[in-house]
């Protein structure tokens, strides 16, 4: 993007801040700036409307020859129609999620944060090596490894239960691995005053350190979160039965199957995209700081 | 539990003497166990246990078996290694690799730029293409395969193709030219660019400002003079995580593929034949576990190779 022909220095004022030159190429730019902004932005949300749209029309209006932008009239009605479908287990699958994507990242953080406290504070001479088994998970990609999980899982007798769905995640190396790297550049002072109080390893963990990491463990627990509730190629392989679908599973077995309405399937679409939703809108600071986070160093 | 604390908190009260500082130790010890241990158990059992049976089971025919008695050496692997489905997947995975990764990269960092670049309304933007990243693929491929790209008259794509008087696509299943890798790209690249996008602004959010002042100083054109000799060399180290990150991503695609065309030859990714091979009507076990061991020491290959080019994780 050529922002500007004239030369860039001047002689006098203060710096300009680049891609703001002023001058009539700098308009042009800044209109082009706009314009792509504004059009990806439509594109973007494109998907979120189809959502919408599809959930609240009627099959004849979603199928209709030219294309309606809004339903002839809203059909409020398709979300009772859903959780009332009895050929649906929708709302069994909503809640195996919300179980799996609660405990699973509340184990995920507990274990990962103590392991990566000790890891980090606690001096002994098996760390490093237990450190360098931490750091081999990360080199083997987890989705590589469904196969093993589930010969493992299913010799437990652990197939088509919440806790062949949980268990096996809770044990995240990159997890540790970051809250290690978080809690080595965590300031001493604090822990040496509790130290001088009287505490433990333990009570100083808890009282001083996990409270002062509130927003790390914040932007963790949105990430993990994230991950749980779209996860689906486990679900899928430990899902052998209905009752212990989660969401996506549900999900994917309509639209492979085309089995369900269409309108009933965007309902479903959009409840299942509504808690993350809302932890974008209320943890938003927190989760772009944990995208930051844990991308740069994965 | 409380005699821990116990020896602990006696530990952290007595470190100066000598005495008290090798029961400290014996106390830390078991403070260390206490917090590492059950995170360690569970490493070994879900983590490391898995890996090495799986090895295990690649050396065995291991038909709808877990505990198989059949040695057969390298058999499997040989098995996979000519395998023209397996061979084929990677193929399908190498395509899609080379859309994708630099698609990726160039967009994110394109939308990175541009939000940075206003000043205007710009956590509305940043959120707008973050927002995405909230669907997960199996959502993104129920609005694409039934809204988007469902190859009828009433889908969007062909619906908007319509107003230039063009005819239905049916993009999902027309082979010959490939059309569907248009929905397959495209959904992905939906879901994560605010993602990429997100690294991409930390990125250029740490790079010192006096580098510009400086680069104005010197009378670099703003724009892409600049872009060029200070942003992108900046971010030298946000580039390699981003293209890293991608690669391995692109290696693991399943959810999009196996929901928008399923098992299918023409589009099969190595997870998605991997799966049909052992969880699908044959269950082959062991050349599930062969097909995964050499993915992983692929995906290994690869990232070692990327760090060493491009020195990923020195200090920049």
């Amino acid at each position: 993007m050529a922002t500007t022909t004239q030369p860039a220095v001047r002689t006098t004022g203060t710096p300009v801040p680049i891609g703001h030159s002023r001058g009539p190429m700098a308009t042009v730019a800044k209109i082009a700036r706009w314009a792509a902004l504004l059009v990806t932005t439509l594109v973007f949300l494109v998907p979120f409307y189809l959502i919408v749209r599809n959930a609240l029309s009627t099959d004849a209006d979603i199928t209709a020859p030219g294309w309606k932008v809004f339903p002839s009239a809203l059909q409020w009605g398709n979300i009772a129609e859903l959780f009332n479908d009895s050929e649906v287990p929708m709302a069994r699958a909503l809640w195996n999620s919300a179980v799996v994507g609660v405990l699973g990242t509340g184990g995920q953080l507990l274990l990962a944060a103590m392991a990566g406290y000790g890891l980090a504070r606690i001096p002994h001479r098996a760390a490093d090596k237990i450190f360098y088994l931490i750091v081999a998970t990360l080199m083997i990609p987890a989705a590589v490894t469904f196969i093993p999980s589930f010969v493992l899982v299913s010799s437990l007798g652990w197939v088509s239960s919440l806790r062949g769905l949980i268990i096996p995640g809770l044990f995240s190396g990159f997890a540790a691995f970051l809250f290690r790297q978080y809690f080595i550049n965590f300031p001493k002072e604090l822990e040496e005053a509790a130290r001088v109080d009287g505490l433990g390893y333990w009570r100083t963990f808890w009282l001083i350190v996990v409270p002062n990491s509130l927003p790390f463990c914040a932007a963790i627990a949105a990430i993990t979160f994230i991950a749980n509730w779209n996860a689906f190629l486990w679900p899928l392989v430990i899902g052998q039965d209905s009752s212990s679908w989660t969401v996506q599973v549900a999900l994917s077995t309509f639209v492979t199957a085309q089995t369900i309405n269409i309108h009933e399937l965007f309902v479903a679409a959009g409840v299942s995209i509504l808690p993350l939703v809302l932890i974008f809108v209320f943890l938003q600071r927190y989760l772009v700081q944990g995208v930051a986070e844990t991308g740069i160093k994965g | 539990m409380s005699a821990v604390t116990e020896s602990s908190t006696a530990d952290g009260t007595k470190t100066s003497t000598g005495k008290g500082r090798r029961r400290g130790i014996r106390g830390s010890s078991l403070a260390f166990w206490l917090f590492v241990g059950p995170f360690l158990v569970g490493l070994l059992v879900f983590g490391y246990v898995p890996i090495v049976w799986s090895l295990f089971l690649s050396f065995f025919d291991a038909r709808n078996t877990v505990t198989p008695t059949d040695f057969v050496g390298l058999r499997n692997y040989a098995d996979m290694l000519t395998d023209p489905n397996f061979l084929s997947s990677m193929v399908t995975f190498t395509v899609f690799a080379v859309f994708i990764v630099p698609l990726t990269f160039a967009l994110s960092l394109g939308l990175a730029l541009l939000v940075n670049g206003v000043r205007v309304a710009r956590a509305f933007f940043r959120s707008v293409f973050f927002l995405p990243t909230a669907c997960s693929y199996v959502v993104a491929s129920l609005i694409w395969k039934l809204s988007i790209f469902n190859g009828v008259r009433f889908g969007l794509a062909n619906t908007v193709l319509s107003w230039f008087g063009i005819e239905n696509i049916a993009w999902l299943s027309t082979v010959n030219p490939p059309w569907y890798w248009i929905p397959l790209v495209t959904v992905r690249l939906w879901l994560q660019l605010g993602f990429y996008m997100i690294l991409f602004i930390a990125g250029l959010q740490r790079i010192p400002t006096e580098l510009y002042e400086a680069a104005y100083v010197d009378g670099a054109k703003p724009g892409w003079q600049v872009f060029r000799f200070i942003t992108f060399p900046q971010l030298r180290a946000t580039s390699i995580a981003v293209l890293l990150l991608n690669l391995i991503a692109a290696y693991q695609a399943f959810d999009e593929f196996y929901n928008l065309v399923g098992n299918v030859n023409y589009a099969r990714p190595p997870l998605v034949y991997l799966y049909s091979v052992s969880l699908g009507s044959i269950q082959d076990l062991g050349r599930g576990s062969a097909g995964a061991l050499i993915l992983a020491v692929i995906i290994m290959i690869l990232t070692l190779v990327q760090s060493r080019i491009f020195g990923f994780g020195k200090a920049d």
